[in-house]
């Protein structure tokens, strides 16, 4: 399944940005980056628990907001991409 | 059933592979170009000049994630393996069995019957689109297929059947021209020719045989078989004889299948090739890419198994055959189901 993941990470402090580039890291770890801030990840649904736990702690609750889209298998035909940087299909031909 | 995962193919010249984090990176020309989770893929096939940090190699090694480097031609040259997966035990049934001079020759004679039966699809297939293009000797060679299939699995000794493999290969392949509908002019074939491939059929028929035989070895050795150890094909040093036997089955549909379609579509023409001085034909970069593109795209197509009554991706059946093929060997089954196309 495809998941969108996007954040906010209050930087005002030195602990907020740390926070974010170890958001931000776990994220890239597993998905791909498409905008600033908004990640797609293509992940079985146990890797999803895993990676959703890692981020809940990761963040601060009082500072931060973290939203979550399931777009469920059929992702491809709920997505549509307009302008620069486009972003590579993970399911499809992969050849660089 | 296990989720189907993606192959990362890198044929930019000069590209180098490293990893950051749990993700690959790919660099051409000192620029980030591509970053992928591991997780997503299942192999890495590199064509021709590509480097690769031997981190990423560990990388790939811990997470069973297997790499090739092929020439550009699509030559086997190198794999790179993690610890050997599975199961020994696995791996002491599939040797004993290779031992038992009778038995081998019945899964050998599975995997020519199938063959043979796939070819005759194929054939069928061409007659059903095309009634009226040269019937009688597609018809003929259809039957001989048919009547074939059935001396193969009858059979017991395995010179026999190998003998049945050959012949109805050669029928297949001199009727095969018949099945190119569009471009006749510029591609026209003659007879199975490699290591090199003489005309544009055949030059595109190994590279799409490579890249299958990639898929079937890692396929093996996921499941924990050994690939190197056949039974219709005899052992050899450094030959993947038991991929290559699962192959037989697959040959028609993922190679000539689509190479059939790729030129009666017209998707590839004949300006895609080049001859070198010793008579060999070679794809150039970007018919080959065509070509992975298109055999990746067919991974993707869903299939009802015939036998396990499962819908599966396309790309998932090297891997269902090698496991159907262990439960065999481990006598959990009566008897290896081969594939059988429709």
């Amino acid at each position: 399944m495809l998941v969108l993941i996007t954040y906010d990470v209050n930087t005002q402090t030195k602990d907020g940005s740390r926070r974010l580039r170890k958001v931000a890291k776990a994220c890239e770890n597993v998905g791909q980056r498409v905008q600033n801030s908004v990640f797609e990840c293509l992940l079985e649904p146990a890797q999803w628990v895993e990676l959703k736990d890692k981020l809940l702690n990761l963040a601060d609750m009082e500072k931060d907001s973290l939203r979550f889209y399931y777009l469920g298998k059929n992702w491809q035909r709920r997505i549509e991409h307009f302008g620069s940087k486009p972003s590579y299909d993970p399911e499809g031909p992969l050849i660089v | 059933m296990k989720r189907m995962l993606n192959t990362l193919f890198v044929t930019t010249q000069g590209a180098y592979l490293s990893k950051k984090g749990d993700t690959v990176l790919v660099n051409i020309d000192r620029e980030v170009k591509l970053r992928v989770p591991i997780h997503t893929l299942s192999q890495i096939t590199c064509f021709g000049q590509i480097s690769m940090s031997p981190f990423l190699m560990g990388l790939c090694g811990e997470k069973g994630v297997s790499v090739s480097f092929l020439t550009e031609n699509g030559r086997f040259l190198a794999r790179v393996n993690g610890p050997v997966s599975g199961n020994v035990l696995l791996r002491k049934a599939q040797f004993e069995f290779q031992q038992k001079n009778g038995k081998t020759s019945k899964l050998a004679g599975k995997f020519v019957t199938a063959k043979i039966a796939n070819y005759r699809a194929v054939l069928q297939r061409a007659l059903r689109d095309n009634p009226e293009n040269k019937s009688d000797e597609l018809n003929k060679a259809s039957k001989y297929m048919k009547s074939s299939a059935f001396v193969a699995l009858e059979s017991e000794s395995l010179d026999i059947i190998r003998g049945i493999e050959g012949e109805a290969a050669r029928t297949y392949f001199s009727v095969f021209d018949h099945l190119i509908l569009c471009q006749k002019e510029d591609f026209k074939f003659t007879s199975r020719s490699k290591r090199p491939p003489l005309d544009k059929i055949n030059a595109m028929l190994s590279f799409a045989y490579t890249l299958l035989v990639n898929d079937v070895r890692s396929a093996l050795e996921s499941v924990g078989l050994d690939p190197a150890v056949g039974f219709l094909h005899s052992l050899r040093p450094g030959r993947p004889s038991l991929a290559l036997d699962i192959m037989e089955e697959l040959r028609p549909i993922f190679g000539d299948r689509l190479i059939l379609s790729l030129i009666n579509r017209k998707q590839i023409t004949s300006s895609g090739f080049k001859k070198t001085e010793s008579g060999a034909v070679e794809m150039n970069e970007e018919t080959r890419k065509l070509l992975i593109n298109a055999y990746q795209k067919r991974k993707q197509d869903e299939i009802i198994h015939p036998f396990t009554k499962e819908k599966i991706k396309f790309g998932l059946l090297p891997h269902l055959q090698a496991m159907l093929l262990a439960r065999f060997l481990r006598a959990e089954m009566e008897d290896y189901p081969p594939y059988f196309w429709k």
